[in-house]
């Protein structure tokens, strides 16, 4: 039984034409943890999120999601997910409480209850004040928080979140780390994808990394860091991911030395 | 897992609701691009009927003079034109919406959610079958301002706010999918430019029989004129003729049909 698993990958293959970008990946995230994806630019993390959330179909392999399998059951996948991509999928010409209580009509809440709702995210996110105006006059970092806000109005039990601090200040980051941890905490299962490995570190109980259409690792922080007997997720990364330039590097130092 | 939970699949309904009343909302935050549907069609009546109106409407009504008896004829003779046309623009601004939403990510977010997936173009397409009818409103109380005195009863004007509403939602949809198919909402933009064209390629603005033999034949068959012209027999309130009006209707059955599944078909693709 896998009940235990939100996530569920297993071979999951897809590929544009002749260009395979998932080459049998396997991935189980636990349901109530915080699991990063990282990965080279173009490893496929985005298209494997992508997948996950219904948006593309897998050409091979089997990708279950809270229970359900994306292909034969998508509605229920989505009514069990949130979604927050790497493109800002807010409305610009709608204000922060018109884009919330939108949502929360989408999620069939009732006027006073999506008001409500809408209200107490605006509040949480830290958005009371600018939320009258139109989220075209927003900063970077407020539109990020709303499109989180928006992705948590159906309280979601899987969260997926698409380099959700690229862009963002520092205070931002932390900010969103805190959300994250909440989440976690009131028993949500987050995979997030990042280019941070500072961020997996410190957030994450599992790291996966994407490599070659392949997840080439998984485990803990901890675990990775001493199995691959390196002093930070950076090392590992490098090890795992690029082992051509980082044996090429070593040797011209050898020469050199 | 034992139970599988039965989802709700959106509820068809409520979902494209929503959906209208965000599209209103963003027709009233960007009322650039609302005033250009009732604008442009108010601006080219006011044009052909005081610029080209006097010495045209002695062509297109026999025994006709040319000055104020040609401007008050001609201003008969192209308000089905300028109508369509009112509609025409408010479709193609339908484009432009869904190129946005295409484009901001907004659009991925609904195809995440478990709303009704036709929600999310039908919607945008209602609220444009909205703004095509205040265009319309505008451009017959113009003429009306400006002396047109159809002869119409209360029928005859919901017929003609009727067809102009359906026309609209078939062309919408046409839109939608010219929208969706667009790299950019510059192209979204541009592409429906064409069917701008078509109301003066046909019997809108000089009667057909005045055209080369070529012309002739594509503004008898393409399909505004007989929308045009039943247009026409309503404000005039003389009788539809049966043949014209089921081409009209016909037309636009088919061009949204066509419409629809083009857009649905979009829809469905994924986007990279």
């Amino acid at each position: 039984m896998t009940t235990d698993l939100a996530v569920d990958v297993r071979g999951l293959r897809k590929s544009y034409g002749d260009h395979s970008v998932l080459d049998g990946v396997d991935l189980a995230v636990p349901a109530g943890t915080v699991t990063a994806l990282l990965g080279p630019n173009g490893a496929g993390k985005t298209t494997t999120v992508g997948i996950l959330s219904t948006l593309l179909r897998p050409d091979g392999g089997t990708v279950r999601v809270a229970g359900h399998d994306v292909v034969a059951q998508p509605e229920a996948v989505r009514a069990a997910i949130g979604v927050t991509g790497q493109v800002s999928a807010v409305d610009d010409l709608l204000t922060g409480t018109e884009n919330l209580r939108i949502v929360a009509s989408l999620h069939h809440l009732g006027r006073r209850e999506a008001r409500e709702r809408a209200d107490a995210l605006l509040e949480r996110f830290d958005l009371v004040a600018a939320a009258g105006k139109p989220v075209s006059t927003w900063s970077g970092g407020m539109r990020r928080r709303l499109d989180l806000a928006m992705t948590l109005v159906g309280s979601p039990s899987v969260v997926f979140l698409d380099e959700p601090t690229t862009g963002l200040d520092p205070r931002s980051r932390r900010a969103l780390w805190g959300e994250v941890r909440a989440l976690v905490a009131g028993g949500t299962t987050i995979l997030l994808t990042t280019q941070y490995l500072e961020e997996a570190d410190r957030l994450a109980d599992a790291v996966a990394v994407l490599d070659g259409g392949r997840v080439v690792a998984q485990g803990s922080p901890a675990e990775l860091k001493s199995a691959h007997q390196a002093g930070s997720l950076d090392d590992v990364f490098l090890r795992l991911t690029d082992p051509s330039t980082l044996s090429t590097a070593e040797q011209s130092t050898e020469e050199v030395a | 897992m034992t139970a599988v939970a039965v989802a709700p699949a959106g509820r068809p309904l409520a979902d494209t609701l929503t959906m209208l009343r965000r599209n209103l909302l963003r027709a009233v935050r960007y009322p650039g691009l609302t005033g250009f549907t009732v604008g442009i069609p108010v601006v080219l009546m006011l044009l052909f009927v005081y610029v080209f109106g006097g010495a045209l409407g002695a062509g297109v009504a026999p025994g006709v003079t040319a000055g104020a008896q040609g401007r008050a004829a001609y201003l008969d003779y192209i308000t089905p034109a300028i109508v369509l046309f009112a509609v025409v623009g408010a479709a193609q601004s339908v484009a432009i919406t869904a190129a946005m939403d295409a484009t901001s990510g907004i659009m991925a977010r609904f195809k995440t959610m478990a709303i009704a997936p036709g929600s999310v173009l039908g919607g945008p397409v209602l609220g444009t079958v909205v703004q095509g009818l205040v265009a319309v409103v505008a451009v017959l109380g113009l003429a009306v301002a400006l002396g047109l005195r159809p002869a119409a009863g209360a029928g005859g004007w919901l017929a003609v706010a009727g067809l102009a509403a359906l026309v609209t939602f078939a062309l919408s949809w046409l839109c939608v999918a010219m929208g969706l198919a667009a790299r950019s909402v510059e192209t979204a933009s541009n592409t429906p430019m064409l069917l701008t064209a078509l109301p003066f390629l046909g019997s809108g603005f000089v009667p057909v029989e005045t055209m080369p033999a070529g012309v002739r034949w594509f503004a008898e068959h393409q399909p505004f004129t007989p929308v045009i012209e039943t247009t026409r027999s309503l404000l005039a309130g003389t009788g539809l003729d049966t043949s014209t009006t089921v081409q009209a209707l016909a037309w636009t059955v088919a061009i949204g049909a066509a419409g629809y599944a083009w857009s649905r078909s979009l829809y469905r693709r994924e986007r990279r």
